[in-house]
């Protein structure tokens, strides 16, 4: 559990660097995420009243974004694509395998918070779909056998 | 011994880093100096990693490189299992007319120099001897439309805001490219970045705008750290700043980052994103041109529309507006997805047919099937089927058949596509990604997955229920995500009805 003291001090940190800016919320919260790997609640308070807005209404811009994480993601995050020039090369197949074989469903982490399970609507590889972002690095033409070195080589 | 590389994000995702690490990993073992140029990529996605060594009469292409292939890049190149001979000559470079894509592939795309050794800049020097209207003019002038899928006349747009009087104004890029099938505008940001700025440039001065934001979607990692690296670039060298090119206009921009919502690809809600909140989409009126980012006159224009902006300049309205037919001038850069032979970018003036895009350019299925439906203009576009294959590319003749070109993205889907899984899978994102402001899309969505899997149950009686939510999305939402989802739904329907009759095979 981090120490709230200690996060809000870094968040101030963060705040103090957008000072300034024009519509700010969106890269404070990006890099809020990118300091702890999520968005920590405790954050929330502090971020609103720097930027003058109530902690609900910091709240619904956080949880209207899919990109923003309440909890932290598990060690390796594996997004699969789902739009439809990957469906059209069999996107869904891969997926219902990831599926089976990390034993998640979308949005899911594992007990062991070894991996999350996310879907994304397109990388813009659509040309060489399935497509895929395994821990931030982008990835094509994934199918079964593909996927199953990828999650072989995250142990 | 120079080679280039691309750091596309097509490329990379087919190992063009790893590829990149082993030629610089031979080049040291044999002693060879080798100067290796990370490009924008070429368009031909099939052939990515596609290589290309400089040559005495040109270019020489590889590909699709691996990395056993990486050894024989220092032996007889003629003899090179991935030769492809000199890249200008390839057919489908050579039969394309590349304005806006003129320079992605050819350029290191953060050398300003190079950029401008091919023209870079002369259409903002020129621009910037006019005086506003003047180069408000020279847009309407051109034809150009909003490649972002609405069409809508970039010089009106342009004229409203030069028009508007304001102590601020803003010019902002839609670099939201959220449409499945689309990725011209990340092959841009990434391939030559140098153009969107310019073209920004040039819609600051005509619109006496003094701050642009490129708001580039969080899933274009490569595109966002590359158009950053060249802003900093061009305000370091006069491009952006206090005074562009010396003119004595202000401009500067900042690049900002999406977060994950497809709906922010719609100008309003972009705004409200951009200025901090929820991408809630906006009722218009107000236009955004009068009152849009922090309630100011703002331009509001696609990657596309501003990175042609810049060759309008170069070489004139006339010579743009002289490709294309009917009200659609210039060119446009096709994507080509999905379940293709020859997939990837391919810029042409408009009026192919799809079929020609289909079967010639893309030269049919990569599965080698038939082909059963492609769907135009990304999730809210149009299914059409191979009966409609002799529509020509173009805003109105898309209209014409109940379809949308959108941002130019075509997925192609062989037969063993399941159109009523297709028009399932439309409502589904519909519902995902609603900004929840009209009822008809929030709700109406969920209601259509409901009804769509009704259908799928053998209940066709869920059929005119279907049409009918669809008239009321279409009519009482917003903006295109409730809108247009009717689109993919039914095209899906009345295109491909044997789909969606399952009850004779729940009979049988």
């Amino acid at each position: 559990m981090l120490d709230s003291v200690a996060t809000i001090a870094r968040v101030e940190d963060i705040l103090s660097r957008h000072d300034g800016m024009e519509g700010a919320l969106l890269p404070i919260l990006h890099a809020i995420q990118a300091e702890f790997g999520h968005v920590p609640q405790v954050a929330l308070p502090v971020v609103a009243k720097a930027m003058n807005i109530s902690r609900a209404e910091a709240h619904g811009v956080m949880s209207f974004y899919h990109d923003f994480r309440e909890e932290p993601a598990g060690r390796h995050v594996v997004k699969l694509c789902r739009a439809e020039a990957c469906q059209a090369v069999g996107a869904d197949r891969v997926a219902d395998h990831a599926k089976k074989v990390l034993g998640l469903d979308w949005h899911e982490t594992a007990k062991d918070g070894s991996v999350t399970l996310d879907p994304i609507f397109c990388l813009g590889l659509c040309a060489c779909g399935p497509a895929a972002l395994i821990d931030g690095k982008l990835v094509g033409r994934v199918d079964e056998a593909k996927l199953d070195s990828l999650l072989e080589g995250l142990k | 011994m120079k080679i280039y590389l691309p750091l596309d994000s097509a490329a990379v995702a087919l190992g063009a880093d790893e590829i990149a690490h082993a030629i610089e990993k031979h080049a040291h073992a044999k002693g060879v100096a080798v100067t290796l140029v990370r490009n924008g990529s070429r368009g031909m996605v099939w052939l990515e990693p596609m290589i290309e060594v400089e040559g005495p009469k040109g270019r020489l292409a590889f590909g699709p490189m691996t990395l056993a292939d990486v050894p024989a890049l220092f032996g007889d190149l003629s003899a090179h299992p991935k030769a492809l001979g000199l890249t200008e000559d390839l057919p489908w470079l050579k039969a394309q007319t590349r304005l806006t894509f003129a320079r992605v592939g050819v350029i290191d795309p953060l050398s300003l120099d190079d950029y401008k050794a091919q023209g870079g800049l002369s259409g903002l020097t020129r621009a910037l001897t006019m005086d506003k209207s003047a180069i408000v003019a020279e847009v309407t002038a051109s034809g150009l439309r909003g490649r972002g899928g609405a069409g809508f006349p970039t010089g009106i747009k342009w004229k409203t805001v030069s028009e508007a009087v304001a102590d601020r104004k803003y010019i902002v890029c839609n670099a939201d490219e959220g449409d499945s099938a689309t990725f011209a505008d990340r092959m841009l940001m990434e391939g030559d970045p140098f153009t969107l700025i310019e073209g920004m440039a040039i819609a600051g001065v005509a619109c006496g705008a003094t701050k642009g934001f490129v708001y580039i979607r969080s899933e274009y990692p490569v595109a966002v750290r590359v158009m950053q690296d060249a802003v900093a670039i061009a305000q370091a060298a006069g491009v952006l700043g206090a005074s562009v090119l010396g003119s004595g206009h202000a401009f500067d921009m900042e690049v900002r980052v999406g977060a994950g919502a497809y709906v922010c690809g719609e100008e309003t809600s972009l705004l409200n994103s951009l200025e901090g909140k929820r991408g809630v989409v906006r009722a218009k009126p107000p236009l955004p041109a009068l009152q849009g980012f922090m309630g100011k006159p703002t331009v509001v224009n696609n990657v596309i529309s501003l990175a042609s902006i810049p060759v309008i300049f170069e070489k004139g309205a006339e010579f743009y507006k002289g490709f294309g037919l009917g009200r659609s001038r210039g060119t446009i850069p096709l994507q080509i997805a999905g379940n293709v032979k020859h997939g990837g970018l391919y810029e042409i003036a408009f009026g192919l047919t799809l079929g020609e895009i289909v079967d010639t350019i893309a030269g049919g299925t990569a599965s080698g099937r038939p082909v059963k439906a492609v769907q135009v203009g990304g999730p809210l576009g149009a299914y059409f089927p191979r009966a409609l294959f002799d529509t020509p590319f173009g805003y109105e003749e898309f209209a014409g058949k109940d379809g949308l070109i959108g941002h130019a993205g075509l997925t192609v889907f062989d037969d063993s596509a399941d159109m009523l899984a297709q028009a399932r899978f439309a409502m589904e994102f519909c519902a995902i990604e609603s900004c929840g402001k009209c009822t008809p899309c929030r709700i109406g969505a969920v209601r259509g997955v409901e009804t769509v899997d009704r259908i799928a149950k053998g209940d066709t009686a869920a059929i005119p229920l279907l049409t009918d939510l669809c008239a009321t999305m279409k009519a009482g939402s917003l903006c295109a995500l409730g809108g247009f989802t009717p689109y993919p739904v039914l095209s899906a329907l009345s295109h491909f009805p044997d789909d969606f009759n399952r009850m004779k095979e729940a009979a049988e």
